[in-house]
């Protein structure tokens, strides 16, 4: 069927160059060979000429063409690929693959292309990845070739990328790669002639959210575009229908932005929800404690610096005691002194606080220390046509419900767990039953503070590592804490996540900073409200 | 009552500024330059800078030592009054900024504004501004108080809130289009009241203005804290619920001394802008209001010239060390803070042989 259907191609192709196709080799290289020296217009031809060829080597060819890599040696007028390196370029022969060389960059003139040519280059590219055994590649491929129906279904490009798209449907047997080629044929329709197959094809891309087809569908509604009135309104009803999905699928991408936010400052204000709430002490020093863990993270990169997922993941345990060794620290020489005395444990934490900035600078010095983010959290899922999640924030939020979720079972399973919460409700009786209370606050001052360091690794990854990294941090923490209510770590979880998705849904509409203020003269009505936070305990708790 | 107001720390006090309010003058203008005992104009601003740090802190001390409201939200208040006089001050300079431009400010005609808003009208007149370098700062923190005494929000829950309140306006105030000049602030004045700024009797006047403010300031907060009303503040201080039970207003008095303290800590930032010549968004910043808060633990809170002891030790320590040793500043101010809290939770005053101590 191949060569039927290669033949049939070719032929539909004007300007190809038929004749020489039953010799293939010579083609390449006859092609090849004439690259340099062609209008934009001859190139183009070339390019869908070798595309049809389907000879290894092609697919480089191209590729490399449209990464401007494809270069005439003036000497002899040979084409070659090349690779530019220290010593000059280093060349590949495009007929065999093989390595020519390294030549100085001197004598070589690069074959240029333009937007035009880039695009026939993408498309001719895309053929290759409709045979891709991955489906996301020939996903990709069809709405790579999708796109040659820009100018109507009637040029070289569009009728070429039909009968691929025909081809490759009737032997596809992935649902979404079929959706697509089926959205694409869609899109030819809607040149062709009959307006019934036009109300058809309408019919059909109004379940799509691919922009292209959008465009198209919007520019169906202008009568000098579209005589058709049934067309037309037909047309319309779709872009209707498209844009009520792309606005709910612009409010699940605001809403996850906003939670990713919110993870953030929960995993900051978690820490410090322990440490004021069960302790009953602010903690001024937990920004730079979340500065520590970040500065963690940033070490264990250079212990590893060839394994940086390795790193990462090590680093988040790492953090956590050195953070908390930190945290049992202050609480031992600092805070013991001075409970009962919120007021002057909060100035004493805050000259905690300088000291520690201090110290990172003068040993990591005050520019922002780099730290990588694994291949993993790279890159984004593609969830359909208009919203995509990156795996960094998607990362951050699971995440975060993971801390939480330890740090319940921590809380309600363990012996400790038992202990503070004894502590938090009641000191004086808790003591009397046996509990070592200075103990409990040792390790609950701890555990907040290991909890920061952890919150830093994650920082780590969304913003630069520097000295005043638990600054920024620390007055939406505390704000989160308060809002959500003190002692209850699910008021922090709620209030911290109701917070990201309040600013992200502020931010478009008043801007990032105003709508920062607009938040916090927000929350500082809210707490004239209800001065004990959303969430405020009950009993005897409160009493304190 | 007249004796009380002048305990015998406060008599000292008083009598320091008074020697400095006359000397520093006489050995500026009157000593030649040559002389060992010439008195720069860069030190005379110096020192009224820290003269105006002083009357801030006496502000922090009365709210926070007194009445226990452990406020971190005067530095908005000082900032706030700093930019009111700063607004007048770029409306003095009239024609003779970058653009020239009679009417607006040179960051306006940079950023393309066509008239001045509206509420920078009034601006122009020294007794206006006068007034506005009060009255804002006492709006707020009428308003803000108002709201937060009310609803009984009280010890560290206020402190936060705050903060948070400074740093709202922070972030407010470093936009453009607030019209207070973005990141840049204010600077570059040219003179007050038909005076230049740069000539060495204005900046003297402007010293013997800052320790007669402070001079003044001691003494009305000195007459508070000894009032009836400053019984119930110390009162609420100890026990608010007592205070309470016992039918005083608790709210209203908290209210009161807090708006008196803010409208000070404006008057303070009103004297401080002219002397260093600039101000910007920075001054909002919460650490500030906890520096403020330091000079007061160092010098010892509640006794008014404790607070005015700590602010002038700690600043002159903040620019000898700044000076002579820039990374060891904050390991210094960070070990101020902890050891004053832990070690000596009376500060420096309270090292004092008793007597001369607590004057309540």
């Amino acid at each position: 069927m191949r060569p039927a259907l290669l033949i049939l191609v070719l032929g539909l192709l004007p300007g190809s160059v038929s004749a020489a196709a039953a010799d293939e080799p010579v083609t390449l290289s006859a092609a090849v060979q004439e690259l340099k020296g062609a209008s934009y217009g001859r190139k183009a031809e070339l390019v869908r000429d070798l595309a049809a060829l389907h000879q290894a080597g092609t697919k480089e060819l191209l590729q490399a063409l449209l990464d401007g890599e494809v270069y005439a040696r003036t000497r002899d007028g040979k084409v070659f690929i090349v690779e530019p390196g220290a010593s000059g370029y280093a060349l590949t022969d495009p007929l065999t693959g093989k390595g020519a060389g390294t030549e100085p960059e001197e004598g070589f003139e690069k074959i240029g292309i333009n937007n035009s040519l880039r695009r026939t280059l993408r498309g001719a590219l895309a053929q290759f990845d409709l045979s891709s055994p991955d489906k996301d590649t020939r996903v990709a491929a069809v709405k790579e070739l999708l796109k040659s129906f820009d100018d109507g279904s009637s040029t070289p490009a569009a009728v070429a990328a039909m009968v691929l798209l025909r081809e490759q449907l009737a032997k596809e047997h992935d649902g979404s790669v079929q959706r697509e080629i089926r959205t694409a044929l869609a899109l030819a329709d809607l040149g062709g002639d009959a307006p019934a197959k036009r109300l058809a094809a309408i019919e059909t891309l109004a379940s799509s959210l691919n922009p292209a087809v959008y465009k198209r569908l919007v520019a169906l509604t202008d009568p000098s575009v579209e005589a058709d009135a049934g067309v037309r309104n037909a047309a319309a009803r779709a872009v209707r229908h498209i844009d009520g999905w792309r606005q709910f699928y612009s409010v699940v991408e605001m809403l996850f932005f906003g939670l990713s936010l919110g993870s953030v400052l929960v995993l900051a204000a978690i820490g410090l929800a322990i440490t004021f709430g069960v302790v009953g002490v602010i903690n001024m020093a937990h920004g730079e404690l979340m500065m520590i863990g970040a500065y963690t993270a940033y070490v264990m990169q250079l212990l590893l610096p060839n394994a940086i997922g390795t790193s990462i993941v090590l680093a988040v345990p790492a953090a956590f005691v050195v953070a908390g060794l930190v945290g049992v620290l202050i609480e031992r020489f600092i805070v013991r002194y001075l409970y009962g005395r919120p007021l002057e444990t909060l100035l004493a934490t805050c000259g905690l606080s300088l000291i520690l900035q201090q110290m990172v600078r003068d040993i990591f010095t005050a520019n922002n220390r780099p730290v990588r983010s694994p291949q993993w959290m790279a890159g984004s899922l593609q969830i359909n046509d208009v919203l995509s999640i990156t795996y960094n924030r998607l990362v951050i939020v699971l995440f975060t419900l993971a801390v939480f979720a330890v740090l319940q079972l921590v809380l309600k399973r363990t012996r400790l767990g038992l202990e503070v919460r004894a502590v938090a409700q009641n000191r004086a009786m808790a003591r009397a039953m046996g509990v070592r209370t200075d103990w409990v606050d040792a390790l609950t001052f701890g555990l907040g503070s290991g909890l920061a360091g952890v919150a830093g690794v994650a920082l780590s990854q969304l913003t630069n590592v520097g000295p005043n990294l638990g600054q920024s941090y620390i007055v939406d923490s505390f704000m989160v804490v308060v809002f959500g209510g003190v002692g209850n770590l699910w008021g922090t979880l709620i209030g911290g996540m109701s917070l990201g998705v309040v600013n992200k849904i502020l931010e478009p509409v008043a801007g990032a900073v105003l709508g920062k203020i607009a938040v916090l003269t927000g929350l500082i009505l809210f707490i004239q409200r209800r001065p004990r936070g959303l969430f405020p305990q009950q009993g005897r708790a409160a009493e304190s | 009552m007249i004796p009380l107001i002048f305990d015998r720390p406060g008599v000292v006090l008083l009598g320091l500024l008074g020697v400095l309010a006359v000397c520093v003058p006489i050995l500026c203008l009157g000593v030649p330059e040559t002389s060992a005992l010439h008195v720069t104009t860069y030190t005379v601003a110096l020192l009224g800078k820290y003269l105006t740090y002083a009357l801030l802190a006496l502000a922090v001390d009365l709210v926070w030592g007194y009445c226990g409201i452990l406020s971190l939200g005067h530095s908005a208040f000082f900032a706030l009054g700093g930019y009111a006089i700063g607004m007048y001050l770029m409306r003095q300079i009239g024609a003779r900024g970058v653009y020239g431009n009679p009417l607006l400010p040179d960051f306006m005609v940079f950023l393309n504004w066509k008239a001045l808003p509206w509420y920078w009208h009034g601006f122009d007149l020294f007794w206006f501004a006068a007034l506005m370098v009060l009255a804002v700062p006492a709006l707020l923190a009428l308003v803000f108080g108002w709201l937060a005494f009310r609803s009984r929000v009280t010890g560290v829950y206020l402190s936060i809130i705050t903060q948070a309140l400074t740093y709202a306006l922070m972030l407010a105030f470093f936009r453009n289009d607030m019209g207070f000049g973005g990141n840049n602030g204010f600077t570059d004045f040219k003179d007050i009241l038909g005076l230049d700024l740069h000539a060495a009797t204005t900046r003297v006047s402007l010293f013997v203005a800052s320790a007669l403010a402070l001079a003044l300031g001691y003494l009305v907060c000195r007459y508070v804290v000894i009032s009836r009303a400053g019984r119930v503040i110390q009162a609420v201080r100890d026990a608010e619920s007592r205070a309470r039970f016992l039918g005083y207003r608790v709210e209203s008095y908290k209210l009161w001394v807090f708006v008196f303290s803010a409208a000070l800590a404006g008057l303070a930032g009103a004297l401080y802008v002219p002397q260093v010549g600039i101000i910007n968004p920075s001054e909002f910043a919460p650490l500030n209001s906890i520096e403020i808060v330091i000079w007061v633990a160092v010098g010892g809170r509640g006794t008014l010239y404790g607070a005015v002891l700590g602010a002038l030790l700690v600043n002159y320590a903040k620019t000898f060390l700044t000076g002579a040793l820039p990374q060891m500043w904050l390991y210094a101010l960070g070990a101020l803070f902890v050891l004053v809290t832990v070690l000596l939770p009376r500060g420096i005053v309270g090292l004092l042989p008793r007597g001369a101590g607590r004057a309540s």
